[in-house]
């Protein structure tokens, strides 16, 4: 066998030839832009729908999608329009944004925060997302939006519910449509005294991961001020399947409510399998055993079936309401797809027009012009009366719904029962609240 | 120069190997792969593999359980990050050394056994180390939500020094941020060292003792051989490999989550190596590149690309094959990829290089036919080495 002798100069030279043909690609990426994937000339711009297409909240990722596409057709002029007819104040026109037709890109978070903020990170650095939507998870939400505020572009989040969102973790370049478990509580408070008294010992089943803790940490705290002790607060792997171990310790806790912080299919099978267990025809402290769903979606309720009838919620929006906002969505989704949107659809729409009319405002797709035209942004006709997105934390403040499982429903959509509507006053916290405080950063350019 | 060590044709492997990896930005724009975040993944799994096929490929020692060695380095990584600096050469050193640790407690224990007992053992002990940084070990680990650096963590060594980035933590190596292609070219330094090395590996006496263990273990005792401390080393090895994969993964990204030890990820190593070849130089790395490559861009066809592609057919016929090919992209990717790893394993059983090999041989059994005329080969015909 021969040896060929290598000689340190002539490593150092081939190194140093590799090394800078190794950089000359960079020359090509690094365009001269002035923010990150600048459309400039082009006709078309795209955003990225980072949504679960696996996993444990597949369904509402399902629904996101098509609320997504819907909402590309609405701005790009195709269809009826949707909400763009009754969103107000609106600078949307229909012909895409800014002129540009509007394209997409899409990925699957399988909620899983690597696999979340790959997908994203392909969507920025190949696709050229000028945006990054979606989402069904509080831990993927936090990942996705850290991410891009690093790399500079706006994540508009989908349904996301842990406090921590726009609580401890909100970023600059993100905003949150959706509700938040201290709203939850501060809704559902009220309404589960008044049904079910001051006297009343809870027990969770908690997703163990940051939603599930806001919500837990939320509910908590709502009910112990109506006087009621928390018997045990257990955790529960996100996407167990199987819950029966969990539940079987609940019948001889002396416990007389049970509070499932699930969502999804989790919620679907711990509720499903809670009812089998014969939890809701106990008597316990000569009280019924009741359950309460803190965050409920008519998805999950159609999972449930008949489990759900009479049991307590929050939701963030409900197909059956009335206003023409709701109702004009509601009418071009079910003539696109045949049922009725959830409230994840929901969400990713409404967030959708809302970047895209913000772009509008701005005259410009520089996110932090973007961001200063979102900032304190007060609109109506979008399914959830008048709504502000404050400027401290990039949070939307608004009504929040609590439902009920309808006990006669009249279709096998129409599941939910809207309770009561807990005007936005009741719900609103200060930005700097213990536990909420967090540091938005800055816009970089 | 002692260094280098090897035989013209292993350095001609290397050169190209090394000019392939460097000029990756350049050859993979076709493909659509070219962007800083893939190319990272290509880099920091073609690590995995080759370190797990260095057990497994050489010793025949089939490990479940690498996800763990990966998840520990990230793990340490991001502490490395939080604590001492956001300088990545720490969290490189710390993460591969902690990495090596554990593969030495549980090399200890799994590999009294063999077969499918020492993969059972391997599983079952990344599975627990899942379980505990899922639930027990959440303050160290942050549970489902996964480890993040922020912006108030000690970094002692940063602080001491004064340099103290603004915005979200990056990491950084003496002044280069570690993101888009310098972390790339980063990671793919690391790829070429790590090549090296195992290269050497499979040249050295030592490579020669794995390779009998996995023909006959038992011959090998008999001749009063001890193979257990060899299987030790190349296992914590092999550990090492996985454990710097997963601190590069954090390098790129600083964020760590227990999923990333989970037996899905275990088993697509095992995937990655089968799929391009045990036992091969090159094949791991192959297969890392295959996988990774269908995760990241088949999952992203949804209806509208495919369209986009069969649009030049007829309306009909462009519907008929979108209805056709979409169950097989998107978020079914995995059909795909489960189709083509039964075909490779069915018909291919030493993965792509075996295929590459068969191809290269049949062409030049061609041309020497060509060449010779009449003269009939009698069996000099030098076998394509096993290696690559």
């Amino acid at each position: 066998m021969t040896k060929t002798t290598i000689t340190r100069r002539g490593v150092l030279k081939s190194s140093a030839a590799l090394g800078l043909a190794g950089a000359a690609p960079m020359i090509f990426v690094r365009k001269a832009q002035a923010f990150v994937n600048d459309p400039g000339d082009a006709g078309s711009v795209t955003l990225g729908f980072n949504v679960p297409q696996t996993g444990a909240y597949a369904d509402e990722g399902a629904d996101e999608l098509r609320a997504y596409q819907l909402a590309v057709k609405h701005l790009n002029g195709e269809g009826d329009g949707g909400m763009l007819n009754t969103m107000q104040p609106s600078n949307l026109k229909g012909n895409g944004i800014l002129g540009k037709k509007v394209e997409f890109t899409t990925g699957d978070t399988q909620t899983k925060s690597d696999a979340a903020r790959a997908s994203a990170k392909r969507m920025i650095e190949k696709d050229g997302a000028i945006m990054i939507t979606g989402g069904s998870s509080s831990g993927v939400a936090i990942a996705v939006q850290s991410l891009c505020q690093e790399a500079g572009v706006i994540f508009m989040a989908g349904l996301t519910h842990s406090n921590d969102t726009t609580g401890k973790d909100r970023r600059k370049y993100g905003f949150r449509h959706f509700f938040n478990t201290e709203m939850s509580g501060a809704a559902l408070g009220p309404v589960l005294e008044s049904s079910f008294g001051n006297d009343r010992t809870a027990y969770h089943l908690t997703a163990d991961y940051t939603w599930g803790w806001s919500q837990e940490g939320s509910i908590k705290k709502y009910t112990e001020a109506l006087g009621w002790q928390t018997n045990a607060a257990v955790r529960t792997p996100l996407g167990a399947g199987d819950f029966s171990q969990y539940i079987t310790p609940v019948l001889n806790s002396g416990a007389d409510v049970l509070v499932l912080n699930h969502y999804g299919k989790d919620m679907v099978n711990s509720l499903t399998q809670a009812v089998q267990f014969g939890l809701r025809d106990k008597q316990v402290n000569g009280k019924d055993f009741q359950i309460v769903v803190p965050l409920f979606s008519r998805l999950m309720a159609q999972g449930a079936g008949e489990n759900i009838k009479g049991i307590y919620g929050s939701t963030n929006w409900n197909w059956s309401l009335q206003d023409a906002g709701s109702q004009a969505f509601v009418k071009s989704f079910g003539a696109e797809y045949g049922n009725p949107p959830s409230q994840a659809a929901h969400t990713c729409y409404v967030q959708t027009l809302l970047y895209a009319n913000a772009v509008e405002t701005a005259g410009t797709f520089d996110p932090c012009g973007v961001i200063e035209a979102l900032e304190g942004f007060k609109f109506d006709g979008m399914g959830n009366g008048p709504t502000e997105y404050r400027a401290a934390d990039h949070q939307c403040f608004k009504d929040v719904l609590v439902v009920q499982g309808k006990e006669n429903p009249a279709s096998q959509f129409d599941l939910l029962e809207v309770v009561q509507v807990t005007p936005r006053a009741q719900v609103e916290y200060s930005p700097t609240m213990e536990g909420y405080e967090g540091d938005l950063g800055t816009c970089a350019a | 120069m002692g260094f280098f060590k090897l035989s013209a044709r292993d350095a001609l492997l290397m050169v190209i190997f090394a000019a392939a990896v460097l000029l990756a930005p350049i050859w993979l724009k076709p493909f659509g792969a070219a962007y800083p975040d893939l190319l990272q993944k290509f880099a920091i799994f073609g690590l995995f593999a080759i370190g797990f096929n260095i057990l497994f490929g050489l010793t025949g020692y089939l490990s479940f359980g690498h996800a763990a060695f990966l998840g520990i380095g990230s793990y340490t990584a991001v502490w490395s990050f939080k604590l001492l600096s956001m300088n990545v050469i720490p969290a490189v050193i710390f993460g591969t050394l902690t990495a090596g640790l554990l593969a030495v407690l549980i090399g200890f224990v799994s590999l009294r056994r063999t077969g499918i007992y020492f993969s059972i053992l391997t599983l079952a002990f990344a599975q627990m180390c899942y379980n505990l940084a899922y639930s027990v070990l959440t303050p160290i680990t942050n549970g489902e939500t996964g480890l993040r650096v922020l912006r108030d963590d000690p970094m002692v060594l940063d602080r001491a020094v004064g340099v103290i980035q603004e915005g979200s933590p990056i990491g950084d190596f003496f002044g280069w941020q570690m993101q888009g292609f310098p972390a790339f070219y980063f990671c793919a330094a690391m790829l070429i060292i790590g090549f090296y090395v195992s290269l050497r590996i499979f040249r050295s006496p030592f490579g020669l003792k794995l390779r009998a263990i996995k023909s006959n273990q038992t011959r090998m005792r008999y001749t009063g051989f001890n193979t257990r401390p060899y299987l030790l080393l190349a296992f914590v090895i092999s550990g090492m490999y996985a454990g710097m994969a997963g601190t590069l993964m954090v390098v790129t990204d600083p964020l760590a989550g227990a999923e990333r030890m989970q037996w899905t990820a275990s088993g697509e190593v095992v995937l990655m190596t089968i799929l391009g070849g045990v036992g091969t130089l090159l094949g791991p790395i192959l297969g890392a590149v295959l996988i990774k490559y269908f995760e990241n861009i088949f999952s992203a066809f949804n209806t509208d690309v495919l369209h986009d592609v069969f649009s030049f057919m007829p309306d009909w016929l462009e519907n008929f094959f979108v209805t056709i090919v979409h169950p097989f992209v998107g978020e079914g990717w995995h059909l795909t990829l489960g189709t083509l790893f039964m075909v490779i394993v069915i018909f291919l059983p030493g993965g792509l290089v075996e295929g590459f090999n068969r191809l290269f041989q049949r062409r030049k059994k061609k041309a020497s036919s060509e060449a010779a005329g009449s003269r009939v080969a009698t069996g000099g015909e030098k076998q394509a080495t096993a290696e690559n």
